[in-house]
């Protein structure tokens, strides 16, 4: 006798449900990308906090230009680097809505450098999750620039050249210098923990949204595994290894 | 009727505001009016021109080669200007600064010392105004109470104790031009 | 009556914007239109109609707070001046990409370039034909007077919701720094949320309800043939503006021989200059297109049939003069007349081409 599907997922035996936030789509992000990670614990926060329909969010130009197909909440899609101008037209429209924007490096810390920046400095009452991970991913893995020295990538082939290239973009650090901000938070969610921990400020930035602090800005540090020409695991060890001394994890503003 | 009309002099002589209470005066006895200042780097204390057009039926073209009023506060416009009078048209100047005279012979002509008599009157502001009361006597094409109708409309309310004062130099203005040459 | 006003055309704009209903103004300073924004932040509106006024740090952002707020439904608009629409045209792009209602209002000036703060017309090519990539339009008005500039807020705004479409409203320095006489309209509410769903509720984004699917605001479709079909979509939709929504006023074309087709200022100076015409005998009229896109294709091709010959004014170095050579399609002569780089063509010289280029040619 066969066992069937039916047979193992009973409801007394399930231990764990995907957010109804997250669609059934099934995602375009590689094995191993954690992307996906985080867009479940947005996805999450979302439901726990029962915004789903108060909710928008504004996608960028780079692997996540997607997501809208991936949490069911309405979206708009951005040109790119313009996701927090975007947000800021919606929520000074909307005071009363969640917005948030969901940006990689080159998205966010190159062309989009000046939106973000006067986003985060007028204090726009919104959420910018920031993916780091150190290489345009979507366009076949060229230099960001938070690529680090040293780092071989499609234009980089010979590793980048500080003289060539300039020096890797520490842009959170800028962030948190702007009296709009108010939580600045480097996290990762590469392990279990780390999820929690990312999931958690995730929580604290919608809520923020809510009590209308100001700019809450959340960068993952995150990996690329095919862009790095690494498997997961060892795309993973990598990032602990070279972006973390880099891009250190933790608070560097919440008030 | 239409008459347009040139207001042309240094920045800070009141030239925009001067055209603005024309044009303010000329809807207030509900006829069309267009107002088109030159403007730009010479806003910043250079010459300052605009291009005022009252008149009884749709206005056409804000852009003018030729004027039937050429009201001028200084050499420069004086000598950019006099030209463009139309024949048998009007030209009015201020004295003050200037070296070379209006010599046309085919257009009305007149003088109004609204320096001297603003500096007189020890209120170098209402200079434009006694520039205005000059106009308006050679060119009744507005009247008094709708100046001052305008000057209500155009000035803030925190103002309008200063119209009393305007209209005065527009008065004094009228009863202080000099013929130099007339058709 | 409405209450009548001296007022410039910039300072009209936003006066027009807040009486409309307008939710919101996001712009950059630039000469010569930096009296709208000024206009807008010495009304506070905000405290009147609750209309937001927002000063961005660049026209690329300011189109793209446009671009945000128009996704939810919301009558929002921007205004700048020739470089700054040039940062635009990616903002725009998207809108009609995304098929948002919007409304841009440039006051164009001289270039290419930074070139001059003085008027000009030589933004007519990117205004029509897209200016940004891919195949679009947007709803082009051309204002001729500062009452204009009141009327096609409202109407501007009418156009981009009716097709999901950007509008635009192209000025010159001319019609942005002149002050007219004006009838201001009558003011009309914001929407408020229940019209927006009315009006906009299957695509805006509100906030995904439990009742309907989300609305995702997106240019983005990877598939070709969706892409196509998406392409021919649009393709329909500017067919029906040109089917239905062509604007334009013909001027002392009954009895005329000769016709100017001039649009904004240069339509103005084509009046003064019709009259010169006039009293030296030449009969002279003058089609003023008041939608540039949709253009009066149709109107001139009538036009052409009647008269000897078209002389089109720009202050450009000739590009609606393209589109009128395309309506004629060589049936009579059709010449240019421009002054360009920020310098306006007066009525007299206007008259002394159309003798030397059209009459004496």
């Amino acid at each position: 006798m066969s066992i069937e599907l039916e047979d193992i997922i009973k409801p007394e035996n399930i231990v764990y449900k995907k957010t109804p936030v997250l669609t059934d789509n099934v995602m375009h992000y590689c094995p191993g990308c954690l992307h996906g990670v985080v867009h479940k614990i947005i996805a999450e926060v979302i439901e726990e906090m029962g915004i789903q329909d108060k909710t928008i969010g504004v996608s960028p130009v780079g692997c996540s230009v997607l997501a809208y197909n991936y949490l069911d909440i309405d979206w708009a899609e951005a040109a790119h680097g313009r996701a927090p101008a975007l947000a800021t037209g919606i929520s000074r429209l909307h005071p009363e809505k969640y917005v948030f924007t969901y940006q990689g490096d080159g998205d966010l810390a190159s062309i989009g450098c000046g939106e973000i920046m006067h986003a985060c400095n007028r204090g726009e009452n919104i959420v910018v999750i920031f993916i780091n991970n150190a290489i345009y991913g979507m366009t076949g893995g060229q230099m960001a620039p938070t690529t680090l020295l040293g780092q071989v990538t499609a234009t980089t082939p010979y590793g980048r050249d500080a003289k060539l290239n300039g020096f890797p973009l520490r842009i959170t650090e800028l962030i948190a210098q702007l009296d709009g901000t108010c939580y600045v938070t480097r996290q990762t969610v590469h392990t279990p923990a780390a999820v929690r921990k990312a999931k958690a400020a995730i929580r604290k930035a919608f809520e923020n949204t809510k009590k209308d602090k100001g700019t809450s800005f959340v960068e993952i540090v995150s990996t690329c595994n095919s862009g790095w020409k690494l498997d997961p695991i060892q795309a993973n060890k990598w990032m602990v290894e070279n972006m973390f001394p880099k891009y250190p994890l933790g608070d560097m503003k919440d008030i | 009727m239409t008459e347009e009309i040139i207001i042309a002099g240094f920045g800070g002589q009141g030239v925009l505001s001067m055209g603005k209470i024309l044009a303010y005066s000329g809807i207030m006895q509900d006829q069309e009016v267009a107002w088109m200042p030159s403007y730009g780097p010479e806003m910043r204390g250079g010459t300052a021109n605009v291009t005022v057009i009252l008149s009884d039926e749709r206005i056409s073209s804000p852009i003018l080669t030729q004027y039937d009023t050429a009201i001028v506060l200084n050499q420069q416009s004086l000598d950019k200007f006099e030209s463009r009078v139309k024949p048998g048209g009007v030209l009015i100047y201020d004295p003050n600064g200037i070296t070379h005279e209006p010599t046309r012979k085919d257009i009305n002509i007149y003088k109004v010392e609204g320096t001297r008599l603003a500096a007189e009157a020890g209120n170098p502001k209402i200079f434009n105004m006694i520039i205005l009361g000059g106009f308006l006597k050679v060119k009744p094409i507005v009247k008094l109470e709708n100046v001052e109708k305008g000057l209500q409309k155009s000035l803030p309310a925190r103002h309008h104790k200063m119209i009393p004062m305007n209209i005065e130099a527009i008065q004094t203005g009228m009863n202080h031009v000099e013929v130099v040459n007339q058709l | 009556m409405a209450e009548v006003k001296l007022m410039k055309g910039n300072e009209v704009i936003a006066e027009a914007a807040i009486r409309c209903g307008c939710d919101g103004y996001f712009g950059y300073p630039i000469t010569p239109q930096s009296e709208v924004m000024e206009t807008l932040m010495l009304r506070k509106p905000w405290e009147e109609t609750g209309m937001v006024v927002l000063q961005a740090e660049s026209e690329l952002a300011s189109i793209n707070m446009v671009y945000g707020a128009a996704a939810t439904g919301k009558k929002v608009m921007t205004s700048s001046s020739s470089p700054g629409i040039s940062l635009m045209q990616e903002g725009l792009t998207y809108l009609a990409g995304a098929e948002l209602p919007c409304l841009v209002v440039d006051v164009v000036r001289g270039g290419p370039g930074l070139g001059t703060i003085q008027p000009a017309q030589s933004d007519y090519f990117q205004a029509v034909k897209g200016g940004g990539h891919g195949d679009y339009h947007l709803i082009v008005l051309a204002p001729a007077s500062v009452q204009e500039m009141n009327d096609f807020v409202d109407l501007g705004f009418e156009l981009a919701f009716k097709y999901r479409n950007p509008a635009m409203i192209l000025a010159d320095g001319v019609i942005g720094q002149m002050m007219e006489k004006v009838q201001l309209s009558d003011y009309k509410p914001r929407w408020t949320d229940e019209e927006i769903e009315k009006i906009s509720g299957d695509w805006a984004l509100t906030g995904k309800k439990a009742n309907r699917q989300r609305h995702i605001a997106t240019s983005l479709e990877l598939d070709s043939y969706k892409q196509e079909v998406f392409n021919q979509k649009l393709q329909a939709k500017y067919r029906e503006m040109e089917e239905k929504e062509v604007r334009c006023e013909e001027i002392a074309c009954e009895d005329a021989d000769y016709l100017f087709v001039a649009y904004g200022s240069c339509s103005r100076i084509c009046q003064k200059a019709v009259q010169l015409a006039r009293e030296k005998g030449i009969k002279v009229g003058i089609l003023r297109p008041i939608t540039l896109y949709p253009f009066p294709t149709k109107e001139i091709a009538n036009l052409a049939k009647k008269v000897k010959g078209i002389l089109t004014v720009e202050m450009s170095a000739g590009q609606m003069v393209e589109d009128v050579r395309l309506a004629v399609n060589g049936l009579i002569p059709v010449e240019h007349y421009g002054r360009f780089g920020g310098v306006i063509p007066t009525p007299d010289e206007i008259v002394e081409a159309l003798e030397k280029q059209i009459i004496g040619a």
